[in-house]
């Protein structure tokens, strides 16, 4: 395998090459934007239309009282789980690969979950009384019920979501400062010296920098792994049939790495495009990404077949109806198309020669989100679809255009906001980048010289 | 006796160091490289605190008291709101119930950790702040700069030091 990145690199070179990024992005830059911002119309107006009319507009009624838009909540949970395992997890196995793509992973980690809090809002349809789920004293004398784990989402949503803010501003103070030192003058200077915090680069912030970033990184570590269990056990907890299922937990968090895996490839190829980082999305790094998710795959494909033995051993006949239904029934395609996308296509990224062919990986990418995506919806509605009883059973259940509007829309939400965060704030680490080559030449030097400490 | 700030900058690390070991070695009248000096870099290089001596961190104790007031304050809020369950009739179901409880406190045990971590790092790392006059936007590219406050006497015997070893550029500012 080729070097991750190239050690003669100079570090001004590395300044002028992120920061052209923010000024020159190629062309395509401005077709996805606008393509986001299409898709995002088209979800607006569905959610206007559904405000105005009414929930039954997204045909959720009683057996489906969850559907599409709880399924892609939990698949833009999922998606977020990329960020803290490039940022933390691999940052405390000085994993230092991640350098050049882990600033990303962070921005997509942010926006996948703020993504899925929209969908929380547009499932509970009555926005104006969203505040009910705040526990606040009150003159009803009523309290979300602290015993759900509805309520233990939304705490545990929130927390991640501002510690992953948090930790990607702090992550990010260092490369302000640069952007501050070396943008022309205007609102972007002004931006980048209000938030850079007047950061010189001194021994006394880089110490405390240091100590502040591993122990961000330690808490967010726990945090995303309760984040995904805890939504796990909005199902697992309940006794619908397919649902209450031990393994959940696990499964689902090995899921979420999975897809935000998946997802950081699709972005890594865009990202390495439009704003010409050849130079420090390399392929070696590509294949290490790669190698990462296959992993990943192997460790979701064998929890979800312990999913499938367990209800089928379980002599739940209700549970075990629901998953011969999933394959046989209605839903049997996307069923068969989840377990495709997501265990046998990954198979492609054992093939040397295509863990950087970039079309072949970015279509992989794509196919293996769409089975995260189908597997999310195969969770959710064939169960409601096929109830305990023969007269709770839905078995013509299909979502409304509307729903299918809302979540097309978000796509466009995510993508809009990503882009432009890339187009604003360095999606390079510089400063991370530049202690990579360092390092590497420092033990590149030190392995000719016949000394210890070789990388 | 009046102060002067000087801000030489040099290509590496290794000079920078060279520098660094001449003035802890040397006696300079008003001088003292525990307190009047600052190295400034693009990077977070740990030699850094080699040569430069040993300084505490503190950022850890603004974490443990963050994450030990956030689990507190979690279980006493939500505690003290289920308290209102003495009124209402709860079933026979426990009026506190620990394990659920304790999730909740778990996260807020994190959020009081992660947001407590970052005031201690703003305030360990004097941040925000006013970008001292000496500063140069070569520090965040590719040079080592390093910050010296000395009487105005030994003003010479630094910029002696700093020229010695190839200073690509040497600031000076009379001190306030």
């Amino acid at each position: 395998m080729g070097k991750d990145i190239r050690e003669d690199i100079a570090w001004a070179q590395i300044n002028t090459d992120v920061l052209k990024s923010l000024e020159n992005p190629r062309k395509l830059f401005w077709v996805i934007i606008f393509v986001a911002l299409m898709m995002f119309g088209v979800g607006v107006g569905c959610e206007v239309y559904q405000y105005q009319t009414g929930m039954g507009v997204a045909g959720l009624n009683n057996p489906n009282v969850w559907g599409l838009y709880i399924a892609t909540f939990i698949f833009w949970i999922g998606m977020s789980h990329s960020g803290t395992l490039l940022s933390a997890i691999l940052h405390l196995m000085h994993a230092d690969w991640r350098k050049p793509i882990y600033r990303f992973a962070e921005a997509m980690t942010t926006f996948s979950l703020m993504t899925a809090g929209l969908f929380v809002m547009v499932h509970l349809g009555r926005l104006w009384q969203f505040y009910y789920a705040v526990p606040y004293p009150n003159e009803r004398w009523t309290w979300p019920n602290f015993q759900s784990p509805l309520l233990w989402d939304a705490m545990a949503i929130f927390t991640y979501l501002s510690s992953s803010v948090i930790f990607l501003y702090v992550g990010s103070i260092p490369d302000f400062a640069i952007c501050r030192d070396n943008v022309h003058p205007g609102w972007r200077k002004k931006l980048y010296t209000l938030l850079a915090l007047g950061w010189e680069g001194t021994d006394r912030q880089w110490r405390n920098f240091r100590v502040t970033y591993l122990t961000v990184a330690c808490f967010l570590i726990p945090l995303a792994v309760s984040v995904h269990s805890i939504v796990a056990s909005d199902f697992a907890m309940s006794q619908q049939p397919g649902w209450h299922v031990t393994s959940f937990p696990p499964y689902f968090v090995a899921g979420a790495l999975y897809s935000g895996c998946a997802a950081i490839i699709t972005l890594f190829i865009i990202l390495r495009y439009v704003f010409k980082f050849e130079e420090y999305m390399t392929m070696p790094i590509l294949k290490k990404t790669v190698r990462l998710t296959f992993a990943i795959a192997m460790v979701w494909t064998y929890l979800n077949w312990v999913e499938f033995a367990t209800v089928w051993y379980s002599h739940d006949e209700v549970a075990k109806g629901v998953l011969i239904d999933k394959a046989t029934g209605r839903f049997a395609p996307f069923w068969w198309a989840m377990n495709f996308c997501g265990s046998v296509v990954p198979f492609t990224m054992m093939i040397k020669r295509l863990q950087t062919n970039i079309p072949v990986m970015f279509a992989v990418s794509l196919l293996l989100n769409l089975g995260m995506w189908l597997e999310r919806f195969m969770i959710v509605s064939p169960t409601f679809s096929h109830g305990y009883y023969p007269w709770t059973m839905d078995a013509n259940y299909w979502p409304s255009m509307v729903q299918w509007g809302i979540v097309f829309g978000s796509f466009g939400w995510f993508t809009l906001l990503f882009m432009t965060f890339c187009k604003i704030v360095p999606s390079v680490s510089m400063y991370e980048v530049k202690e990579m080559v360092y390092h590497r030449s420092l033990a590149t030097k030190k392995a000719e010289l016949g000394l210890e400490g070789g990388h | 006796m009046s102060k002067r700030h000087m801000l030489a900058l040099y290509n590496n690390f290794d000079e920078a160091e060279a520098v660094v070991r001449e003035l802890r070695s040397t006696e300079i009248k008003g001088f003292k490289a525990a307190d009047d000096l600052i190295v400034k870099s693009p990077i977070e290089h740990p030699e850094v605190e080699k040569f430069l001596g040993h300084k505490p961190v503190n950022v850890q104790w603004f974490t443990l008291l963050g994450a030990t007031l956030g689990g507190l304050l979690a279980f006493t809020l939500i505690s003290g709101s289920q308290a209102n369950f003495y009124a209402q009739m709860k079933g026979g179901k426990p009026i506190v119930p620990i394990p659920p409880d304790l999730v909740l406190t778990y996260e807020m045990f994190i959020l009081g950790g992660v947001y407590i971590t970052v005031l201690g790092f703003l305030i360990c790392a004097g941040l925000p702040a006013k970008r001292s006059a000496l500063y140069s936007a070569k520090v965040s590219e590719d040079q080592i700069g390093l910050l010296v406050t000395v009487d105005d006497s030994s003003a010479a015997t630094l910029r002696n030091i700093f020229t010695k070893h190839q200073a690509l550029e040497i600031q000076e500012e009379a001190g306030k």
